[in-house]
């Protein structure tokens, strides 16, 4: 009897089976940690009030030296909006509607999204490589030891900087956007200065899209840095297990903003 | 200590940016900022009908831009639209008093704008004018429901 439920159980059917549970309960354990570890960081708020300068450290490196690819890329992305969007609508003598298309597609998607994307590869894999390597050479535990609790100290401030530095990175990438697609549209191809943006103005509403487009990157904002910091902090402490950590939070992070943007798009845009 | 205060400086400009951008996305892309200003003097016309022409719509005269729509009222005893125009102020003393205003369309589809016949008269127009000679813009449907009722017509004249 013994023997045949020992059989049973070896199907290759069932080991398959058996798999896919390990796949599902190892995910459900990764969002549990990810949870308690976001509850931590949030806990933690309190080390920001005392010391302000943590947290300007982080705005620094998670912020300010994302500045410059964002501005980079977002005057670009503008540009062939402009470009694009002129070729399609001059087929049908609408290219007055230009600015427009440039706005509203840079306000509502692609700044934030965009802006998301970059920043996780460019901040958040940063901040999981050097929590990683924390970790790794064991600077974390030394905090501990000396009473102090890293992640009040480590985690909640970078948290909170990329928390905040999302919404204004998205806002200079749409900003830029738009003058670079008015410098295309208007400076080179010869839409009319005062259609561009009088069109734009009428069709853009502040609350519908540009107040939206800010909700969006301060979701992602707070997405991005919690995927960042939970790979830096669960990831494995030798140099492949902080590669593959920085690997999985740019994977991760480009996932979780593509599939979010959606539901956030049907959720505020669609009636 | 130096190094402390430049990252400062740093963030905090880096916040005057952000905020600078999301002022801008407010104002400036979004219908938040107010009428115009500028230099240049307004006069007004009255049209029974302005189609879908919009506040800064292009002012032109024989198709040169001359300046912009600065507001739309809407008159309650009249029943009239009543256009303020904007003419650039290298404009001045160039318009005179009776000329004829129409609304055009730029297109099939394209945006509204107003048109400027140049009267014969010797007084031009000047800051707070009045252009009386107008033409409302054409209504598509409008014209669709005139020609259908003229074959209508027409038909039920053969019969």
């Amino acid at each position: 009897m013994d023997h045949e439920a020992n059989a049973f159980r070896e199907l290759p059917v069932l080991e398959q089976l058996a798999r896919l549970g390990r796949i599902g309960l190892g995910i459900l354990e990764q969002m549990g940690r990810g949870h308690l570890l976001l509850w931590q960081i949030l806990a933690g708020i309190s080390e920001l009030f005392t010391r302000p300068r943590l947290l300007l450290n982080q705005l620094f490196s998670v912020g300010v030296l994302s500045i410059l690819i964002v501005a980079i890329s977002g005057t670009f992305v503008g540009m062939v909006l402009g470009l694009q969007g002129f070729y399609i609508l001059s087929q049908f003598g609408a290219e007055q509607t230009l600015g427009v298309m440039v706005a509203a597609s840079l306000v509502r998607e692609l700044g934030p999204v965009v802006t998301a994307l970059l920043f996780a590869g460019r901040a958040g894999s940063a901040l999981t490589a050097e929590i990683g390597l924390m970790k790794a050479t064991e600077q974390l535990s030394g905090l501990e030891m000396m009473a102090v609790n890293p992640i009040k100290r480590i985690l909640t401030p970078r948290f909170f900087a990329g928390f905040m530095a999302m919404p204004l990175l998205a806002a200079m990438f749409s900003a830029l956007g738009v003058l670079g697609g008015y410098f295309v549209g208007v400076g080179l191809l010869g839409v009319d200065d005062g259609a561009f943006w009088s069109q734009m103005q009428t069709k853009i509403d502040l609350n519908e899209d540009v107040l939206n487009g800010v909700i969006k990157s301060l979701v992602f904002g707070f997405v991005c840095s919690w995927i960042a910091l939970f790979q830096g902090y669960g990831a494995v402490p030798t140099s492949e297990g902080v590669s593959r950590a920085t690997t999985r939070t740019v994977v991760h992070s480009s996932f979780a903003v593509l599939g979010l943007d959606f539901i956030l798009t049907a959720l505020m845009f669609g009636e | 200590m130096t190094q402390n205060r430049t990252t400062e400086i740093l963030v905090g400009a880096f916040m005057a940016v952000g905020f600078l951008a999301l002022f801008f996305l407010s104002m400036q892309v979004s219908n938040l900022s107010s009428s115009s200003g500028g230099d240049g003097y307004q006069v007004e016309a009255r049209f029974d009908n302005i189609g879908s022409l919009k506040v800064r719509s292009p002012v032109t005269m024989a198709g040169v831009r001359v300046g912009r729509v600065s507001a739309i009222d809407f008159d309650r005893k009249t029943f009239e639209a009543v256009v303020t125009l904007r003419i650039d102020s290298n404009y001045e003393k160039s318009i005179p008093d009776d000329t004829f205003a129409k609304i055009f369309t730029a297109g099939l589809l394209g945006e509204q704008y107003v048109g400027l016949d140049a009267g014969g008269s010797a007084t031009f127009l000047a800051e707070g004018g009045q252009i009386t000679l107008t033409q409302s813009a054409l209504v598509l449907e409008e014209i669709i429901g005139q020609f259908l009722f003229s074959k209508a017509e027409e038909g039920a004249k053969i019969e």
